[in-house]
């Protein structure tokens, strides 16, 4: 098992490099010419060219790619045009931000996803399982965005429980306490589509195992039943959830654009939406890169936590 | 196609989303007639109007512009640009998904890895990554929103095409000289159209979203031009002091795409095989019972004694009867075995007699099992509990699919002790699952309670069953087909170390088979079944002997035996009735080589002759 994680962890190298060929790649599909685009249309043409001797536009695709690459493995992400500073110091600064956000919204999803799964599965077409049915259907349909809005009319302008905006009071703030109040209705409104997949899915997989031969088996033992839900059932059924758990990482990590804007969150996806719309491709390509690799990691993470939980892979 | 739709029209909510999905596709549809003012037309002395103040239905917004004709016109736009990207996407991706599956080897390899590569990123960033490269606009999100869904499109579609070239009519139609183009024409695509659709009815609410979503962000359909993400976007600055304007077009789009995930659930539903037999209903933890009120309850000698037991299924609101006024009874240290063909009612006996039969469908109509002068289907939930694993145990009959794959064979030996007995100690637990385990003789048993099942053979995963049977010292072990999935020289073995352990520590036994010569060997008394019934009961050596039930003699005739030379078996012509085609009299007349008039005449009773019983109105007088 060590040495498989060992292989696992590996593993990430070749991807990596996939997603920065893939980026390198879209990146460079971008009509026109990033010099002329600097330099402005007035540009003589001696000048362009200068420009792209100085950026090494001049040379090859794949010889691009490679100092490009190198360049990234040494930290530099380039630089942003619209910022004027490094990209990678901007990044940083924004990104534990997001994970914050996005790492709390996707433990509470996985939770209550889960959960309300299990309850509906097991009081199949009783009360509990409509009223979490109906919900989960509510919860799939409402973009986040426009849940977020209708939270902060509520809960932050109507019933003042919690500050509408931002990650940290602007004064006198700055502790925990303080980052929990800013973060409960983000990590909530993000949470709540991704929630209404796992529920769904996880009804759909405890109603198939609840079927198997080893339910009957456990139950025969005289195995109570709650213990039969959780031990048997819902252990099996992790196996099937657990990758859908992966699924809406991404969905959590890359949604999270929607609820930065809603809640003036200070994190890389409301970074991202402004550098598209300053055209400040630099500062996307390293958005799109950090989130894509977090993404990356988490599934192999994802990958050894299946592992543990399935000894049949194991061997 | 209609029963299609009935089946829809018959689900509410799926009707529901169809009605909500028809009404905002008609008013976007008839928008340009309703002679609605412009949407775009400026008129800052108006801004920020009231709903239902001067005409303006539902207000106005930051420059004064008519949020009813702006709200349609926008849902309009959101609508077409949604289904034009899920038309894109499905078309796409269906083709990429054909010629994967179709063509197989390096092409299939070549898109699938591309495909994967795609999937590698989480969608909504490679959205935002290819609208930084196209720029923003409405057109460039559709593109965006279409790029990212292909993945979707091209992994369902490949699937079902490689399972269908795969299939024998495909084959057939090469076989036959076709080319491949008809072939997709006339054999692919029909089969294919319903994950086609399935695809797109669960996609198209999602890419409807998502186009929103990024005009929300700014990125898609630009001043003047809005849909109703953009709507939204413009309307957040005024979020707190004007509500109404971000409320209307978040509603619309959380109508259309809830409407249409209605619809699209139903559609899948619909097209559900499984859903429509009831595969997929929980089954409840004992089986429903529902009898007449006055059970008498006789006292016995016996260890358990079971009287006119009567298991159904409903299905369909039909209700079948599974097994029909089954009586036997066992005494302590004897071994009873039950005879039968498949689905002669066999194990659904043995499960009904602690409520294990799966309900639904299955409810107990009737009977009394007494065990230890005890009612077991008047007991509750718990008390049935702890009867199960405790004093009456199981071994069943398929030990791959039996035991947990993901519990060790030591936690599932432990398990059993621990839920009836939890003041033991974990280490004293695993000394005596050791022994448990050494007693099936298992060699190694330390490492074998480390193992997991599907490390093991099926023979010592079926002596690991035995164990569990075993655990807590049972007075009664019922084996539903203990050796039916094992080879015949595992069989031996596993009978073998069944019967020693009964006999040496006095258990009854409750044996299930269909094979009289496993039977011959280990049982005292024999019941015979045949549709739901017990034809014919009695001490086995007697019954084996002289059959008095011509089933039961068609059926020692059709059992082999080893270095017998009495020639071929025999078959009994025919099939077993439907159970839910029974006639009055003997369910065997049909079959029945002795058959005369009266047999279908009406019930047979049960004719007893000194310690055997059996129901045919030839009294046994079988000599021919």
């Amino acid at each position: 098992m060590p040495r498989y994680i060992f292989f696992r962890i590996l593993s990430i190298i070749p991807v990596l490099l996939g997603l920065t060929l893939i980026v390198f790649i879209i990146m460079s599909l971008i009509p026109g010419d990033p010099a002329t685009a600097i330099l402005g249309s007035y540009a003589t043409p001696e000048n362009v060219a200068r420009l792209n001797q100085q950026l090494g536009l001049d040379k090859p695709l794949f010889q691009r790619y490679f100092i490009w690459l190198s360049n990234l493995i040494q930290g530099d992400f380039g630089r942003s045009m619209s910022l004027n500073r490094p990209v990678i110091d901007e990044i940083l600064e924004r990104f534990s931000a997001t994970l914050i956000l996005s790492g709390t919204a996707f433990v509470l999803c996985s939770f209550i996803g889960i959960l309300a799964g299990v309850i509906s599965a097991t009081r199949q077409y009783g009360l509990a399982d409509k009223l979490i049915t109906l919900t989960v259907l509510i919860g799939i349909s409402i973009p986040s965005f426009f849940l977020g809005m209708m939270m902060i009319l509520y809960f932050a302008v109507r019933l003042r429980w919690f500050p509408a905006s931002g990650m940290y009071a602007l004064y006198g703030g700055g502790d925990f306490i303080d980052l929990l109040n800013h973060l409960i209705m983000p990590a909530v409104a993000l949470a709540i589509v991704a929630a209404g997949v796992i529920a769904r899915l996880s009804r759909a997989a405890m109603l198939e195992v609840l079927r198997l031969d080893f339910i009957r088996t456990a139950r025969a033992k005289g195995v109570p039943e709650k213990r039969v839900i959780i031990r048997h059932a819902l252990r099996y059924s992790m196996v099937s959830i657990l990758p859908i758990l992966g699924l809406q990482a991404g969905f959590v990590l890359s949604g999270a654009v929607y609820i930065e804007i809603v809640f003036q969150w200070p994190g890389v996806g409301r970074m991202m939406v402004d550098a598209i719309l300053a055209r400040d491709i630099m500062l996307v390509q390293g958005g799109v890169l950090f989130v894509a690799a977090c993404y990356v990691i988490f599934n192999i993470i994802v990958d050894v936590v299946q592992l543990w939980l399935d000894p049949r892979i194991r061997s | 196609m209609r029963v299609l739709y009935k089946k829809i029209i018959r689900n509410r909510l799926a009707g529901f989303g169809a009605a909500l999905v028809s009404i905002i596709c008609f008013l976007s549809l008839i928008t340009p007639f309703l002679g609605l003012p412009d949407p775009n037309v400026i008129d800052t002395s108006k801004r920020f109007m009231m709903p239902l103040v001067d005409g303006y239905i539902f207000g106005a917004d930051h420059l004064g512009r008519d949020i009813l004709s702006r709200l349609l016109w926008g849902t309009r736009l959101s609508i077409f640009v949604g289904l034009v990207a899920a038309l894109i996407a499905a078309s796409i991706g269906s083709v990429i998904g054909i010629l994967a599956g179709l063509y197989g080897g390096k092409a299939d390899t070549l898109l699938m890895r591309s495909i994967d590569v795609l999937m590698a990123f989480p969608y909504i960033l490679l959205a935002l990554a290819i609208v930084a490269v196209l720029g923003p606009g409405l057109m460039n999100a559709l593109i965006a929103v279409a790029i990212v869904n292909i993945p979707f499109f091209a992994r369902n579609v490949r699937g079902v095409t490689l399972s269908l070239v795969q299939s024998d009519f495909i084959a057939a139609a090469r076989l036959s000289g076709r080319n491949t183009f008809s072939i997709l024409l006339f054999e692919l695509l029909p089969n294919l159209v319903s994950v086609i659709i399935v695809a797109f009815s669960t996609t198209i609410g999602w890419m409807i979203l998502e186009t929103a979503g990024l005009s929300f962000l700014g990125l898609g359909s630009q001043p003047p031009q809005s849909d109703l993400g953009s709507m939204l976007g413009e309307a957040r600055a005024a979020l707190i002091t004007h509500p109404h304007t971000s409320f209307i077009p978040g509603l619309m789009i959380f109508a259309i795409v809830m409407g249409i995930n209605l619809l699209g659930d139903g559609i899948r539903d619909a097209l559900d095989p499984r859903l429509a037999k009831g595969m997929l209903r929980r089954s409840q933890p004992i089986t429903y019972i529902d009898r007449q009120k006055n059970i008498s309850l006789p006292n016995t000698i016996n260890l358990i004694s079971v009287n006119d037991l009567q298991t159904e299924f409903q299905i369909d609101n039909k209700k079948i009867k599974a097994i029909r006024n089954v009586s036997f009874s066992i005494e302590k240290g004897q071994c009873l075995a039950i005879v039968g063909e498949s689905g002669s009612g066999k194990s659904v006996t043995a499960l009904s007699l602690t409520g294990l039969v799966a309900s639904p469908p299955a409810v107990i109509s009737g009977g009394v099992v007494n065990f230890q002068n005890i009612d077991i289907l008047s007991l509750n939930y718990e008390e049935i509990r702890k009867i199960r694993g405790k004093k009456i145990s199981y071994i069943f009959q398929d030990p791959n699919s039996s035991l947990h794959p993901l519990h060790s064979i030591g936690d599932q030996l432990i398990e059993v002790m621990l839920v009836h007995e939890s003041k033991f100690k974990r280490h004293i637990l695993e000394e005596r699952a050791i022994q448990l385990l050494k007693d099936v003789m298992i060699a190694n048993p330390e490492r074998v309670m480390n193992s997991y099942p599907h490390e093991l053979s099926g023979g010592m995963r079926q002596r690991i069953g035995i164990a569990i049977a075993l655990a807590n010292d049972p007075e009664l072990i019922i084996a539903d087909e203990p050796t039916t999935a094992l080879d015949v020289t595992v069989q031996a073995q596993i009978l073998d170390i069944l019967n020693r352990l009964r006999i040496q520590r006095g258990l009854s036994l409750l044996f299930i088979s269909h094979d009289m010569n496993v039977i011959a060997s280990i049982s005292d008394k024999i019941a015979i079944m045949y549709a739901g019934q017990i034809i014919e009961t009695g001490p086995t050596q007697e019954v084996l002997d002289q059959p008095f039930h011509p089933y039961t003699k068609a059926l020692l005739a059709c059992s082999p035996q080893i270095g017998s030379s009495l020639g071929l078996p025999k078959p009994i012509k025919g099939m077993p009735p439907l159970m839910e085609e029974l006639s009055e009299g003997c369910s065997f007349a049909p079959r029945c080589s002795y058959f005369t008039k009266d047999c279908n005449k009406e019930p047979i009773v049960l004719s007893t002759i000194e310690n055997r019983s059996f129901r045919c109105i030839k009294k046994g007088s079988l000599d021919a």
